[in-house]
């Protein structure tokens, strides 16, 4: 069955229903249970269960313990073009905004890169607005072969594209795929997603799969939080990355969570994601997928990054720059204002410092 | 003195440890020594040669001898592969292969792992394949070259203990090279029966990284192995006891 079928199965399904008929004993009981199927994870995701949060927490943590140790993956985004032939309501790069575009030329790539490289980190995820125009599938398949030669591991999030086109960028070097699918609910989806090749749900639904197909050996997904429902999204961005993680077994699967932050645009978001309701959201993905990836981005701030280490998160980026060029020149807008500022040194001592591992390099180019 | 062979080298431990998930790489070395382990695997995608501070290799004393991993290795090719990049970036001819084609529970891929044994036997490599216990996939591991056989107890990082009992119990029965119980060794005790059913020696590395006091951790699993160690060659000792009585303890009935 395709994932689109599954979440039609929910068409009907009463969410709000659901929740108040959750019982304490059913989240406690969701919470020691050693396998969790779906209604343990909507259990957990119930008003309810922030009662439990430090019982979510601790249990969080254990299993993440037990598969991670206390180690932290980190990476490095670089934003290669912003141009974007879309129109996406909450994004800095859309295409109705009157910003300065640039594309990084390969010999500016080369340099940003070399620059990026002096961290030490050997993760890259590179990433673009999405115009097919301006940043084809060859310049994407060049700007991978120029990362590689710095970089062990390197992650597109870049336009979706058909499993052939993902084929060659897995043979010019590219290893994992970041994909969200910004917002599960299709009516919202169309609301916010108002021109271009973006406005195809259905087609940027099933991307992970034709990247899993590719080869990819990483998938990372998730919802934009700030645009529907916050706990239906939850729900199916768990859901999504359990149907991916069933069907491709060879695939390492991770979860973001992307909360709405100021960008140019200045998009109202529909829906607020606050922190208590952030940190029970991770536990749940967590306790439902013991093996996820939990990255979490410079999006949020310092302060909050450092305390979510200590429960349940694995990846961290580390000195991000979200414009382009912006680890040499810092000429264009942001994509969206990142909130940890601090340089990948400063977080890497902080890591060590909490009492954790950071992992500079965690896979080998072959 | 009671010796554990492996390819070419002897070793007087039957703990063999590992590098992942401490929460310091300082720790390892206490570890090490705490343990007397002699034997220590190392993820390849975790060695970086061009980091000193954060190259696992660095961390480790030089008469350790290494056993890198082909952790992330998806089938056969990719383990081949990162056995032989392991080797030029001076990890030695050891080499553990890990192919793993489930991210979810992690569980070896046996039929892969034979053909990469095979290649990599062939190529002079001391072959310690990571399997699921099953007695067939360990003969064909004996043919193709493997220098010792590393069932799982349960899957790795659960601390489970010896969910495979039964089947480690045939391995270990009928298997003409080592036996090394890997994953899911999570309490002393565990290591002590893996120990005590014949296995030839155990690796722990997620119940020692993850315990609060991984030295101490390292002290107790070592006790125990060396605990199991002994109780098992007890055991053959009082077996081998009956089978060479030269007096007869009926002898006086003239039977
Ligand atoms: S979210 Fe992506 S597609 Fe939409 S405007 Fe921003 S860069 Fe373009």
């Amino acid at each position: 069955m395709s994932f689109a079928n599954i979440l039609k199965e929910y068409e009907n399904f009463d969410f709000q229903n659901y929740f108040e008929n959750v019982t304490d004993e059913m989240i406690l009981t969701s919470i020691e249970k050693k396998e969790l199927n779906k209604f343990d994870f909507l259990n957990l995701l119930a008003p309810k269960a922030k009662n439990y949060l430090e019982k979510l927490a601790q249990k969080a943590h254990k299993i993440t313990v037990a598969n991670f140790g206390y180690t932290i993956n980190l990476y490095l985004p670089i934003y290669v073009s912003n141009y974007c032939s879309s129109n996406c309501l909450y994004c800095g790069f859309s295409k109705k905004n009157k910003i300065q575009r640039k594309k990084l030329s390969l010999e500016e790539v080369e340099i940003e890169a070399q620059e990026i490289a002096k961290s030490g980190i050997k993760s890259i995820l590179f990433l673009t607005g999405e115009s097919r125009k301006v940043t084809p599938l060859s310049y994407l398949c060049e700007v991978a072969k120029i990362l590689k030669k710095q970089f062990s591991f390197v992650s597109i999030e870049v336009f979706p594209m058909s499993q052939d086109d993902y084929k060659k960028l897995f043979k010019a070097g590219v290893d994992g795929l970041t994909i969200y699918q910004e917002v599960y609910d299709k009516k919202v989806y169309q609301q916010v997603h108002v021109s271009g090749e973006k406005s195809n749900y259905d087609y940027r639904l099933e991307t992970p799969q034709r990247g899993a197909e590719a080869g990819f050996r990483a998938l990372n997904i998730g919802t934009l939080f700030g645009l529907g429902d916050i706990k239906k999204e939850a729900f199916f961005s768990g859901l999504h990355a359990s149907y991916l993680s069933n069907k491709y077994l060879e695939c390492e699967l991770g979860l973001s969570l992307p909360r709405i932050n100021d960008a140019e645009g200045h998009f109202k978001p529909n829906t607020i994601l606050d922190d208590v309701t952030f940190v029970q959201i991770m536990c749940a993905y967590r306790l439902f997928l013991p093996r996820v990836e939990i990255n979490i981005s410079t999006r949020e701030n310092a302060k909050f990054r450092d305390n979510l280490l200590g429960i349940c998160a694995t990846k961290f980026s580390a000195g991000s720059k979200t414009e382009v060029g912006g680890y040499t020149k810092a000429r264009t807008e942001p994509q969206f204002e990142i909130s940890d500022k601090r340089q990948s040194d400063e977080v890497i001592q902080r890591i060590q410092s909490l009492g954790y591992e950071p992992v500079y390099k965690n896979w080998e180019s072959i | 003195m009671d010796i554990l062979k492996i390819g070419n080298k002897e070793f007087s431990s039957r703990l063999l440890s590992g590098t992942g998930k401490f929460r310091d790489k300082n720790d390892i070395k206490k570890m090490l020594e705490k343990s007397g382990s002699q034997i220590i695997t190392v993820a390849l995608r975790r060695v970086n040669l061009e980091n000193p501070i954060d190259n696992i290799l660095n961390y480790i004393p030089k008469h350790i001898t290494l056993l890198p991993n082909t952790s992330g290795a998806r089938n056969a090719k990719e383990a081949i592969r990162i056995a032989h990049i392991a080797r030029v970036a001076g990890c030695g001819d050891f080499i553990k292969i890990e192919v793993i084609h489930d991210a979810k529970y992690l569980m070896p891929d046996n039929e892969e792992t034979i053909k990469a044994t095979k290649a990599l036997a062939n190529d002079g490599f001391i072959v310690l394949p990571y399997i699921l216990p099953d007695i067939v996939t360990c003969k064909k591991l004996e043919d193709a070259g493997a220098s010792a056989v590393m069932p799982l107890g349960s899957p790795i990082g659960s601390n489970a203990g010896l969910q495979t009992k039964s089947l480690i119990e045939m391995i270990i029965e009928n298997s003409n090279i080592p036996v090394i119980v890997d994953a899911g060794i999570g309490l002393p005790s565990h290591a002590a029966q893996a120990m005590e059913m014949g296995a030839d020696a155990v690796l722990i590395n997620t119940a020692i990284a993850t315990a609060s006091s991984p030295a101490l951790a390292a002290r107790a699993f070592s006790l125990a192995i060396e605990a199991g160690r002994t109780a098992y060659l007890l055991k053959l000792q009082e077996q081998s006891k009956y089978a060479n009585a030269s007096s007869p303890l009926t002898g006086f009935l003239n039977l």
